[in-house]
């Protein structure tokens, strides 16, 4: 479907030049200062003195740690969250239920739950004080202060963010589409992997990456439930805050830039994301 | 394949969607549902289809009973109102789908698959589009791609939700003279949707009017017009005045003084009852005299009940609009000039359909 | 399938429905709703006046009120500049334009740490920003003002990303309207572009409000976090963990989630109010 293109419009309506000059300058200006700034001052704290090193305080051990640890538990909180993410808006895009508002509320709610209390949760619950944890010291397992806990804890902060960009995605398409596929003999299976899948697959991208960000970054949950053991239970943002108040500036400045590299990779890609797939098609008025 | 359709029932809600609905539809007709929106013509093709389970009734497709038939087991060819095409595939991978999806024992080889799409793609006349997207193609080349998609399953029966609702006039006129010829040429039934009682009329050799849940006629268009079942087809099929009678000693009666009378042998459809009756008559059941000059003979008898407010011609007869008592009734009359806007006129009916 | 009541568990025409929302269900009440409930009955422990004695420390409220004060100042903040942000990426057309756009997403995406470490950096008493301003005898780091300044920081992308899809859809004519009966430029964007944002401010003056509440990684190192003058409510938290006082911490954490919940409801019933409708 084109779209006509739209007329040229006489702005009647407009602002005067000066006005229009004077309000982009102030966003630039205020813009710049309170977001680009900041990233400026991690990459010029991080090269103070060169380049060498930030090399070294990436490659020390403790710091690869730090690194392959946030890794493993993106890598394991990630995937547990689309597999539940897409659960979730099947059901509530695709079918209707009482409580569905409901669910899709609960399942937002980590968003507006402090990080700090997204990690305390565990440790009442695991911890050596909490309900599970002297049954769990009976039989020597561990999970606060150790990856169990730092995964747990990761995939509660992340838990929406899959289902979040699907759901209003999915609800647009409607469900017609999966019924046509129905009336022409498609198993459930085929229907979503042919039909609901491609249909959505750049919105699940975005989705991942943007819960992948998140889970790589987090800092307040983890830090409850991790007990900053070096080299063991030590996440990239838990080594850069280690880092800092060891007074070792570069080198937490180094790490910083490195997660500060991961965001802005994120975002572009999210962007371009944005522009091209089915979440243009969500923002572009249906023709 | 004939469709048993009895006495189905369904219910969003506190909307009684379909009230005890039986229809007999026999294989290879042309069948469309007929009805203002919100009559439940679009829910019951979906329980035909599967997509939806009536709260009670049956329905029986070919003698088999369906409550227990998933939709992707039917075989049922479905074309949606939006035509639900597939985004992200081509309009040759649309109209594949329902033959790859099959399971592999069933599945044709690739190149069957190919033949037989591009078969499809010529019957619908389209075969230049087979790698277009379906946002790259116009509302009608849909229909036909969401025909094809429908049609490759090689259904015996073919439902189709306002198949022509979303189309331009010049389109829609096209499409629906293909459709026909496309039903007599494959031999199946089908049902379909309408809201348009012209594309009813023009299509279907059987039409359920539906009204309110409810199947108010089921009858070829010929008998819809001539002898409507109920008040509400009489008034929703075709144009028609309504006026308020009584029946009394099998004769009709006019509330409206200046109309007279009319014995119950003129009339189309009597009442059942004697009493109060409402009666339709349409546009060319009408006499007019006028008084003065022109058409009719001579000066009016019995009263001037009625004016013309305004005239126009329409294919060598004329349409008025007449002023009778405040209300205005449309009336098509023989001949040409004559009826200029102004004139007193009498008019009576020449026969009706009245019901009580 | 619509219809709910007893038809509620009718056959379904898609496939599945139970398989999705098993798994939904599994996923959320034990990754969020039974460790939630964990923190709700933990405090009972403590019984209601004990919860009390918990909470009655100074301490805690110094922390809880500049939370909750230092957020609604950063929220407050965030509106006029998240309006303009959203003004000028929606209105007007410049080079320069789609980066600015991506860059308002920069606090959703930079993890906190890396964020609070960078506002120390720009607003210690020795940074780029912070030697000017304590030049003029203006104080950020270390001070309730950074923890304001930090939270205004998370918050900004709430309110430009609720304000711009409504100011994208709001019809031009009604703009074009006001001009052709004689409204001046900032008449029409008092009396007809406002009253129409209202409700979209408002909502993402919420959302960021209650994101800078809970904040911990992008406050804490420009806090200085000094019990009683700039010690936040979730560093508490952290601090009574530390003390292995377990009820104690659940207690601030669910004092934090009730005082959050009542600003939303409050929020909630002011748009309401807003908009009748």
């Amino acid at each position: 479907m084109r779209r006509p293109g739209g007329e040229p419009r006489v702005e009647v309506a407009a602002e005067a030049p000066w006005v229009r000059r004077l309000a982009i300058l102030l966003a630039v200006l205020v813009l710049g200062l309170l977001l680009l700034l900041p990233l400026l001052a991690v990459a010029t704290e991080a090269l103070r003195r060169g380049w060498t090193p930030v090399v070294a305080a990436i490659t020390d051990p403790d710091a690869l740690a730090a690194i392959r640890l946030t890794l493993l538990i993106a890598a394991i909180s990630v995937p547990v969250n689309t597999l539940g993410g897409l659960a979730a808006a099947w059901c509530i895009a695709k079918f209707d239920f009482p409580g569905r508002a409901l669910l899709l509320a609960l399942i937002e709610l980590p968003f507006s739950v402090s990080p700090v209390i997204s990690g305390l949760v565990w440790v009442l619950l695991f911890g050596a004080q909490g309900w599970l944890g002297p049954w769990l010291q009976e039989r020597d397992i561990q999970i606060v202060f150790a990856l169990p806990g730092l995964v747990l804890a990761t995939i509660f902060v992340t838990f929406p963010f899959v289902a979040r960009t699907l759901v209003p995605l999915m609800q647009e398409q409607g469900r017609s589409a999966e019924e046509a596929a129905a009336t022409l003999g498609a198993s459930g299976w085929q229907t979503f992997r042919r039909v609901t899948l491609p249909d959505i697959r750049w919105a699940l991208l975005s989705g991942v990456l943007l819960c992948n960000a998140r889970a790589m970054g987090e800092f307040g949950a983890v830090s409850v439930v991790s007990g900053h053991i070096r080299g063991e239970t030590n996440t990239m943002p838990l080594h850069i805050e280690i880092l800092y108040n060891e007074y070792q500036f570069v080198g937490a400045f180094a790490v910083a830039g490195l997660l500060a590299l991961l965001a802005l990779v994120t975002l572009a890609a999210k962007a371009l994301l944005e522009r091209s797939g089915d979440l243009a098609r969500l923002r572009r008025p249906p023709a | 394949m004939s469709v048993e359709i009895l006495g189905l029932s369904r219910r969003f809600g506190e909307a009684q969607a379909l009230r005890d609905v039986s229809l007999s539809i026999a294989a290879r007709a042309f069948v469309a549902l007929l009805g203002p929106s919100g009559s439940g013509k679009t829910t019951l093709l979906r329980i035909l289809a599967g997509l939806d389970f009536a709260d009670s009734g049956t329905v029986r497709i070919e003698g088999r009973d369906m409550a227990e038939v998933p939709a992707r087991e039917r075989g049922i060819g479905f074309v949606f109102q939006n035509y639900a095409l597939f985004r992200h595939m081509t309009v040759f991978e649309n109209v594949a789908f329902g033959l790859r999806v099959r399971p592999r024992r069933a599945r044709p080889p690739e190149a069957e698959i190919g033949r037989r799409v591009r078969r499809l793609l010529e019957m619908v006349q389209i075969p230049e589009l087979e790698r277009r997207y379906p946002d790259q193609i116009s509302g009608g080349q849909r229909q036909r791609v969401a025909l094809a998609r429908a049609l490759a399953i090689e259904p015996p029966l073919l439902l189709l939700d306002e198949p022509f609702g979303a189309l331009d006039a010049e389109v829609r006129k096209g499409l629906r003279r293909w459709l026909r010829e496309l039903h007599a040429q494959l031999g199946i039934t089908i049902v379909f949707v309408t809201h348009d009682q012209d594309e009813a009329m023009e299509l279907a050799d059987k039409v359920a009017v539906m009204q309110a849940g409810e199947v108010s006629q089921f009858d070829p268009p010929d008998v819809l017009l001539e002898r409507p079942a109920n008040a509400f087809v009489a008034g929703f099929l075709g144009h028609a005045a309504r006026l308020p009678a009584r029946f009394q000693g099998g004769t009709l009666r006019f509330e409206d003084p200046g109309l007279g009378t009319l014995p119950g042998a003129a009339l189309a459809v009597a009442p059942r009852r004697e009493g109060a009756a409402l009666a339709f008559v349409r546009p060319h059941e009408w006499e007019v005299r006028c008084a003065g000059e022109g058409p009719g003979e001579g000066p009016g008898e019995g009263g001037r009940n009625a004016v013309i407010r305004a005239s126009r011609p329409a294919g060598g007869r004329r349409h008025l609009e007449v002023d009778l008592a405040g209300l205005t009734i449309e009336i098509e009359v023989e001949g040409g000039a004559g009826y200029e806007p102004g004139r007193p006129c009498v008019i009576r009916p020449r026969t009706a359909r009245a019901y009580s | 399938m619509r219809g709910g009541g007893a038809s509620g568990l009718r056959r379904r025409v898609l496939p599945g429905f139970g398989l999705s929302l098993g798994l939904t269900l599994a996923w959320l009440s034990t990754i969020v709703l039974i460790p939630l409930l964990a923190l709700v009955l933990r405090p009972l422990e403590l019984g209601p006046a004990g919860i009390w004695a918990s909470l009655a420390e100074p301490r805690v409220w110094a922390a809880l009120r500049l939370s909750f004060l230092a957020a609604l100042a950063a929220a407050a903040l965030n509106l006029p500049i998240g309006l303009l942000a959203a003004w000028v990426l929606v209105r007007y057309r410049f080079p320069g334009r789609r980066l600015l756009d991506g860059m308002v997403d920069l606090p959703f995406a930079l993890p906190t740490a890396v964020a609070g470490l960078a506002l120390t950096a720009l607003y210690a008493p020795n940074g780029w920003l912070g030697a000017p301003l304590a030049a003029l005898g203006v104080k950020v780091a270390y001070t309730p003002l950074g923890v304001m300044l930090a939270m205004a920081f998370v918050g900004l992308p709430f309110v430009v990303r609720t304000v711009e899809p409504v100011l994208r859809d709001l019809p031009r004519e009604a703009e074009e309207a006001a001009a052709t009966l004689g409204a001046g430029r900032g008449q029409t964007f008092r009396r007809v572009i406002l009253p129409a944002l209202a409700p979209a401010l408002l909502a993402g003056f919420t959302m960021a409000a209650a994101r800078a509440i809970g904040e911990y990684g992008s406050v804490i190192f420009i806090a200085g976090n000094m019990p009683m003058v700039s010690e936040i409510a979730p560093l508490l938290i952290v601090v009574r963990l530390e003390q292995f006082d377990y009820a104690g911490a659940a207690a601030v954490g669910l004092a934090m989630l009730f005082l959050s919940f009542l600003l939303l409801l409050v929020l909630n019933l002011a748009s309401r109010f807003w908009r009748p409708a």
